[in-house]
């Protein structure tokens, strides 16, 4: 481990919000290049047709549009390729750069307008005029799921890809459990939604043939060579660039039509052009998420220990295969069970395509949606056995005797088919979340009427698997001016990357943070890179810095021994100077001359890093009105090892916040013909500042994570992921005298005034379909074998 | 997300705004631009002119007298939360205008704007109807008064002539002594409320209800008032008893519309637990 610590585990401020808060940061909207254009794009107003044709001349008669492009320009329209589990089959589901006749989704692109000015190119879009032929839409996943109507004729079926979570023998399980309970529950489609939406600014140099493309994020490496693939030319010729990036979320990033449209239009007409997402195309464009439902069973002893848990799951994909959107439904059957000790799964996933904006991940990406089953599941299952919630947790927690602890085995799995949880105490970190917030005295308070409120209280925990491999790629150099310049593979969406590898470079290298200069997320710097998914950067990144700069010192020392003379062993390196015992001493930027450089690459063998914890939540429900207020909410992780508590700390409560947002407001509705109908800010609602103020979180470095030298676990998605599934059982327990089943995301006040308004006994009635013989008091879905 | 082309005047008098607008079939009037703005902005207004009041002259006082208050039509928000007068002489008006969105739209909104604008959940409309106030119109053919309740005929929609610009809105005497309340709820702080309701009343020598006035927003096409429970809550006494009776009769007398974030069903329910708190509240306070 490293051994002077001055910086990681030292709250640092975020280098790079200086300049943020003096105004200097530079986004894609922040850039110009002489004689650029504007596009603007046509998107589909349908969700499912044909386009007859497309007439372009009236917008090519404004003065100041410059040019049109649509597929024919194009000529062959390449599909975009996944990133992520691009398993057999998935080819046939890609989506094209643009609409080469049929349209699929609302929002999909069909043709470019180029002009001098962002209105101009408005109004160019508005005078093209289309020739569309309507086809019959697939509203959502059951209409997906008859096949009637499919979105890929050729294809023969709706269904992208089946997974199969599977662990034991869950069929035995089930057989012979004394309790059994099958629920149906559905997440609603929402989206990341990062404050900046998506920007691109393409410059093309004719003369040298090259390709410079600035407002890259996330995954720059990769989708430099997608683009150079689609565009003719070889990798090296193409250039993403990383600006300042104003969240990403797993969203924003990734390859979308965009990201070649743009750079072939600058191409095409030999000027730079720069495209803006603006909120409402943001809203149809970039991926959406989280859309699921299920219905699954548990099966358990009657002291509460869990014997098994299966079922099936329904992803409703959108339209096409992104290149991320098989992550959702894999994660949903490998991690159905999160920390919980589930020795019998069976978890069938199946992704149907729709006409809707195509998925990908978000931020926790099918763990968020798992949770909030698995959750509700083991809470029904509390309810019925007359357990505690959080005893009931405490008794099928996988234990720290047990790890490393296999997860379900994946098919298909490709690279993935196994994962583990890595290290950890489950149970100390639940204890300690339960301490914090003084569970046995609050437990009075559930289901209580205080002050016109109903009170409901409730813990979850969670698992967040991160730092996906394979490698991540550093460069370190030493500069004449005694600065060293730390180079990442890594990208940067606003999760203080340049202040955490600053801290772990700093750290290794015995030199001040202010002698260390981060460059990131740029394809120039760097033969290869990964970039940031997964929680990874810290991970991989973090530890590919960690690496070079324990080289370079190496290095370091043997320069400054080989001109001071004696063994490199004996020179120390302090405040940015190398020195011998017996004194005498060169500077950093003495040595610079030597042209010490250092490149590293940090592999982790595809081994996850598994952060843990639990969380829970007080909320105060107003069935006068709906609305329920979070009166508390606690989340205590273990992140192995901390790097920075403030910006973990942001990142925990941002997630929070972020997930309450998906519990009780955000929704993406659709109505019957495809069209979205929560196109603006003012239907789309996501929380403010104001809305969530009582949030805390602890974090916990209690037990490093054994795959990478730092010991840190990836700590950007873990918060989140609880947050629905606690928020459902807080008002289920809140509500619980009138049968409350909050059973549905988002808990808007319509819903859960609902819940208060039927009778308990109407409730019940009304889910009866998934139904099994019950032979047992309690709610109609439990069966108690005596 | 850029608006199409328009042309822009800003005329020096009411005359000539009001012939501008004539002259133009197509032309569209801003003050704030609180609502217009974002409607100019995705395209959804696309006029040929804009013809901005900010130079005409007085639209912008506030004036009161024994006959009630008189607000300008470039009136803000801001200025009737900064006008101390109105804590006495119109308390349900600043009351409720204080929840109007956020500060920053308080800031710039407008009462004329949001009166020709005529959204079903905002406040002042509510408040125009609740308290029966009188709406200036100045078009070509001369000057005319419309009553509240007469002017608002849907989401967005009134009796307003196209050559006509509203420059004052009228609200009656306020006698001290009554008491009042206005309640709304929106999931989010700011957003147009999915229900509201304004209610005041006086009360005879022996406290009895009188004059009840009992309005309603975003639950309905337009606000309205419920003249069912006005006519329950008179000349009764205000006990647990009634105002539930006033709920009840609130939520089967008010008629809202399905969308997409809420039932109807819902927002019945609201309107009733808007009404029975709203009176609780008034119950226990009396304006000076």
């Amino acid at each position: 481990m490293i051994g002077t610590n001055r910086y990681i585990g030292s709250p640092v401020e975020r280098i790079e919000d200086l300049r943020f808060l003096r105004g200097r940061g530079e986004f894609v909207g922040d850039l110009k290049s002489q004689g650029m254009l504007h596009a603007a794009i046509l998107r589909s107003p349908i969700a499912h047709g044909r386009i007859r044709g497309l007439d372009s001349a009236a917008a090519r008669a404004i003065p100041g549009v410059r040019d049109v492009i649509a597929a024919a320009e194009i000529g062959a329209v390449p599909t975009i390729p996944l990133r992520l589990l691009p398993l057999p089959g998935t080819e046939r589901f890609l989506q094209p750069v643009i609409a080469t006749g049929r349209l699929r989704y609302v929002g999909e692109p069909i043709a470019v307008v180029l002009a001098d000015s962002a209105a101009l190119a408005e109004d160019g879009v508005g005078a093209l005029i289309l020739d569309l032929e309507e086809l019959p839409p697939v509203a959502d996943r059951r209409a997906s799921g008859r096949h009637e109507i499919l979105l890929f004729e050729e294809s023969g079926t709706n269904l992208a890809m089946t997974f199969t979570g599977v662990l034991g023998d869950a069929e035995a399980a089930f057989r012979d459990a004394p309790y059994v309970r099958r629920e149906c529950f559905e997440v609603q489609r929402h989206t990341a939604l990062p404050m900046e939406p998506r920007g691109l600014l393409a410059e093309w140099d004719s003369t040298q043939q090259r390709m410079t493309v600035l407002g890259a994020a996330k995954v720059p490496f990769f989708n430099r060579d997608t683009l150079a693939a689609m565009l003719g030319l070889a990798p090296a010729s193409v250039d993403l660039i990383e600006n300042d990036v104003g969240g990403g979320f797993g969203a924003r990033g990734e390859f979308y039509p965009e990201d070649f449209l743009i750079p072939f239009a600058a191409r095409h007409v030999g000027r730079p052009v720069r495209w803006l997402e603006d909120r409402r195309e943001h809203l149809t464009a970039m991926n959406h998420a989280r859309q699921a439902d299920c219905e699954v069973e548990i099966a358990c002893r009657r002291d509460g220990t869990i014997l098994g848990m299966r079922g099936e799951i329904f992803v409703d994909l959108g339209a096409y295969v992104r290149t991320n959107g098989l992550i959702q439904p894999r994660t949903l059957a490998q991690c159905f069970s999160g920390p919980y000790r589930v020795p019998n799964l069976h978890m069938v996933v199946r992704a149907l395509l729709t006409n809707k904006t195509p998925s990908g991940t978000y931020r926790g990406p099918g763990r968020y949606e798992a949770s909030f089953f698995c959750e509700r599941l083991i809470e029904l299952a509390a309810v019925d056995l007359g357990l505690d919630s959080a005893e009931m947790r405490r008794r099928n927690l996988i234990g720290a005797a047990e790890m490393p602890y296999k997860l379900a085995r994946l098919e298909p799995g490709g690279a993935a088919v196994d994962t583990e949880c890595d290290s950890g105490d489950y149970g100390e970190v639940l204890e300690r979340c339960l301490a914090e917030f003084a569970w046995e005295e609050k437990r009075t308070l559930q289901g209580r009427l205080i002050d016109g409120r109903y009170h409901g209280i409730a813990v979850a925990c969670f698992i967040e698997g991160a730092g996906a491999g394979p490698k991540e790629a550093a460069r370190l150099e030493l500069e004449p001016d005694g600065t060293v310049a730390v180079y990442v593979g890594s990208a940067a969406v606003g999760q203080g990357l340049e202040t955490v590898m600053a801290q772990v470079a700093s750290d290794t290298l015995g030199m001040p943070i202010d002698l260390v200069r981060v460059f990131h997320g740029s394809t120039p710097y760097l033969n290869e890179g990964y970039g940031a998914f997964a929680s990874r950067s810290t991970v991989l990144g973090g530890s590919a810095v960690y690496e070079g700069a324990k080289s370079l010192l190496e290095k370091i020392r043997g320069a400054a021994a080989a001109r001071l003379g004696g063994p490199p062993d004996d020179i120390e390196l302090v405040d940015g100077r190398a020195r011998t015992r017996d004194g005498r001493s060169l500077s950093f930027a003495d040595l610079a001359a030597d042209g010490l450089r250092v490149d590293a690459m940090f592999q982790n063998n595809n081994k996850l890093t598994y952060t843990y914890g639990s969380a829970v939540a007080h909320v105060a429900v107003d069935l006068g009105t709906g609305q329920v207020e979070v009166l508390d909410f606690l989340v205590v992780e273990d992140v192995g090892r901390i790097v920075n508590p403030l910006t973990l700390h942001g990142q925990a409560i941002g997630g929070v916040v972020q997930g309450l947002g998906g519990a009780f407001m955000e929704n993406l509705v659709y109505d019957a013909n495809g069209q979205l109908l929560t196109g603006t800010l003012a239907d789309y609602l996501i929380p403010t500042a104001s809305d969530f103020p009582r949030i805390r979180a602890i974090a916990l470095e209690n037990h490093p994570s054994p795959s990478n030298p730092l010991g840190v676990k990836g700590a950007g998605e873990g918060p989140i992921i609880p947050v629905g599934g606690l928020m459902a059982n807080a008002v289920g327990n809140a509500l619980a005298s009138f049968g409350a089943m909050p059973n549905q995301l988002p808990l808007s006040p319509a819903r859960v005034w609902r819940m208060g308004a039927e009778a308990p006994m109407e409730n019940l009635g009304k889910n009866a379909r998934a139904e099994p013989v019950s032979d047992a008091a309690g709610p109609g879905r439990s069966q108690i074998r005596r | 997300m850029k608006p199409a082309p328009f042309e822009y005047q800003a005329p020096a008098t009411l005359r000539e705004a009001v012939d501008l607008l004539a002259s133009d079939p197509e032309a569209m009037v801003i003050a704030g631009g609180q609502s217009l703005m974002p409607l100019l902005a995705l395209r959804l207004a696309t006029p040929s002119l804009l013809i901005d009041l900010r130079r005409v002259p007085g639209l912008d006082a506030i004036a009161i007298d024994d006959s009630g208050i008189r607000l300008g039509a470039r009136v803000r928000w801001r200025d009737i939360e900064d006008d101390r007068r109105l804590e006495t002489a119109h308390p349900l008006l600043r009351e409720t205008i204080a929840q109007v969105a956020h500060y920053q739209i308080r800031n710039r909104g407008t009462v004329g704007g949001s009166l020709a604008h005529a959204d079903p959940a905002a406040e002042l409309p509510g408040i125009a109807v609740t308290c029966d106030a009188e709406l200036t119109l100045v078009g070509v053919a001369g000057t005319r008064m419309v009553r509240a309740g007469d002017f608002f005929t849907g989401p967005l929609t009134t009796v307003r002539q196209h050559d006509e610009i509203i420059t004052e809105l009228h609200l009656p005497f306020w006698p001290s002594g009554r008491r009042w309340a206005f309640r709304e709820f929106a999931q989010r702080r700011g957003d147009f409320s999915l229900a509201g309701i304004a209610l005041f009343y006086g009360e005879d020598q022996e406290g009895r209800v009188a004059n009840a006035h009992v309005g309603v927003i975003g639950a309905c096409d337009r606000p309205q008032r419920l003249m069912e429970v006005e006519a329950l809550l008179n000349g009764r006494f205000i006990d647990e008893g009634l105002i539930r009776e006033a709920a009840e009769t609130s939520a089967r007398t008010v008629d809202p519309p399905e969308d997409l974030h809420v039932p109807a069903a819902y927002r019945r329910a609201l309107v009733a637990t808007l009404i029975e708190r709203g009176l609780r509240s008034a119950a226990q306070h009396r304006s000076a």
